[in-house]
């Protein structure tokens, strides 16, 4: 039973790689639309927050309850306000992505050495500048990190996003799952969740590459 | 009109630091005027003050109260910022940016004047020989590339980057073994003899200060000014006991160590001893003596002709010691 449908596998993809690429992209794409979103907020709360206790407990522990909310609960949470597709994955993915960004930019602000801020500011830079030139850039190989997790993260939880027409490679799974017992079930569900996992190493092997570039010459190991 | 970058005048009058939640100030009252071209040393045990008072000159620390003028101007009254660019400033800890290489660092000041990227690439390589640092090798290396020796000369040059008529130092020496010390000591003795900054050198060791300033002040708890004079002055005539205690033993050589054998009354030569140029100081005439175990030490002058000696009663004279009476009692 097994190895007849494993060969069909072959069969199966032969005839739907086209569709296949094409479900792989969007799930890429849903990805990054959302890491760099929640990249761009995530930084700046970590920027507003890091230095200042009580918001950066409430901002940290409101990101760390927030994530445990399961994804198919916020799906279906999400889609009376924003309707089926894009908009309600897009956005979950950005909440989850939230906390891993806030907290490791929030880590890195603060491991930043104090005596560094000073030099920088005894020689005049401006506030500004120095959050610029100094902090950020000596924080980033941490706040890379984060957004590395939160893509870690993403690729998986937009798979559940097809729950409510979302895209990517969760259409496939979804319809594996809904139609069990028809000849192609298992092989939608099978071909949508090794991509899945295929696209979480590719995407992770590009992290290794962003974080070596992405950071300082004179900070790297 | 007078050279903007040559040492300019600071004044402190009745300045107070009170950290908040501190029954008593880290720094109260403290006055002191640094004339232009001066390098002043601050010396004083762990915590009394001494960072804290140099860093209300830059308003790193804003002072509770008093006044603070450089070259007149009151420097609260200053914006910060600005104020900044024209101090330069060696912290404890060195503070060289890691991820910036060797060049960038330099250039910060300079950069923040708005200077032309030709101008600045010739001031850094300027500053890296100044600071007997090849360009060539060092200018794009990175901090972590650099020995703790190199990291502070580096640090001093960044501070002088901008040519700023006025530098705060805190222990720019102070992560180095002694060697390297002593040698980052005597090149920038050599250095500020050229540049005449005006300089408030922070520092543990009261031999540095000696070596180096112009004046001491001999700081104590809540930075309270017990003497503040030439190192010589302080040596032969400590104001109390706190500063004596401070200078603990080997006052004596340390003074010797001040005064150019060319300063003092010589006798005549005899032909077989060792001898010494006019420019050494009578503690290097000392150890001669008493590596040669001989009565005395002849002396050369400029051209290398013999001018004199100089015996062991001649060396204790200079610190005006009375001629050992032989047999006597006094
Ligand atoms: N930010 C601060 N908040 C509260 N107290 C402080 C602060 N900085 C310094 N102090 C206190 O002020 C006093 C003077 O400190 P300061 O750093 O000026 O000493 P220092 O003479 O430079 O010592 P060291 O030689 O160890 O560097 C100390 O008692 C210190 O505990
Ligand atoms: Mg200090």
């Amino acid at each position: 039973m097994t190895g007849l449908q494993l060969a069909n596998l072959d069969d199966f993809l032969a005839r739907r790689w086209e569709d296949v690429v094409e479900l792989a992209l969007q799930h890429l794409a849903a990805v990054a639309i959302s890491l760099a979103l929640a990249t761009a907020i995530g930084v700046l709360i970590g920027l507003l927050v890091w230095d200042r206790p009580v918001p950066r407990s409430v901002s940290l522990t409101a990101a760390g309850i927030a994530i445990t909310i399961p994804s198919l609960a916020l799906l279906a949470l999400l889609s009376p306000v924003l309707g089926l597709g894009w908009a309600p994955t897009i956005v979950s993915l950005v909440f989850y992505s939230l906390l891993p960004i806030v907290r490791n930019t929030v880590v890195g602000l603060r491991e930043v050495p104090g005596h560094l801020v000073e030099s920088a500011r005894g020689m005049g830079m401006t506030p500004a500048a120095v959050l610029l030139r100094i902090q950020l850039p000596l924080a980033w190989p941490v706040i890379v990190t984060g957004i590395r997790v939160a893509a870690q993260l993403t690729v998986g939880i937009a798979a559940i996003a097809a729950y409510v027409a979302g895209p990517g490679l969760g259409v496939y799974i979804f319809r594996g799952l809904s139609s069990l017992g028809s000849v192609n079930a298992l092989n939608f569900a099978l071909t949508g969740t090794l991509c899945v996992v295929l696209l979480a190493l590719l995407i992770d092997g590009a992290f290794v590459l962003i974080t070596r570039y992405s950071t300082p010459r004179g900070l790297r190991a | 009109m007078p050279d903007p970058t040559a040492g300019v005048g600071i004044e402190l009058s009745d300045v107070t630091k009170r950290y908040p939640g501190q029954e008593h100030g880290a720094v109260e009252d403290f006055s002191l005027r640094v004339e232009p071209g001066e390098l002043l040393m601050f010396v004083g045990p762990s915590g009394c003050g001494k960072t804290t008072t140099m860093k209300m000159i830059n308003r790193i620390i804003e002072p509770t109260s008093g006044s603070i003028t450089i070259d007149g101007e009151d420097v609260l009254s200053l914006d910060p910022n600005e104020l900044r660019r024209h101090i330069g400033y060696v912290i404890q800890q060195i503070g060289l940016f890691p991820h910036m290489t060797i060049a960038e660092n330099i250039a910060t000041v300079p950069k923040l004047l708005g200077w032309s990227k030709a101008r600045v690439a010739d001031r850094v390589d300027e500053l890296l020989r100044t600071v007997a640092l090849d360009p060539g090798v060092f200018a794009h290396r990175y901090p972590k590339q650099l020995s703790g020796g190199q990291q502070q000369r580096v640090g001093v040059a960044r501070a002088l980057a901008a040519d700023p008529p006025v530098m705060l130092m805190d222990e720019p020496f102070g992560a180095t073994d002694p060697i390297t010390r002593l040698r980052l000591q005597e090149e920038f003795r050599r250095l500020q003899a050229d540049i005449g900054k005006t300089i408030i050198f922070v520092t543990h060791d009261f031999d540095e200060a000696v070596r180096l300033g112009d004046r001491i002040a001999v700081l104590s708890e809540r930075s309270r000014i017990e003497q503040c004079d030439t190192p010589a002055n302080i040596l032969a005539d400590p104001a109390n006991e706190y500063v004596a205690g401070f200078i603990g033993r080997g006052a004596g050589l340390m003074r010797l160590a001040l005064i150019p054998i060319g300063e003092v009354p010589l006798e005549a030569p005899d032909d077989s001893s060792a001898a010494l140029g006019v420019q050494d100081s009578l503690r290097d005439a000392l150890d001669l003596l008493v590596l040669t175990g001989g009565q005395r030490v002849n002396v050369t002058d400029e051209s290398g002709s013999v001018a004199g000696s100089l015996t062991h009663a001649g060396i204790s004279a200079a610190l005006g010691a009375p001629r050992l009476p032989t047999g006597t009692a006094p």
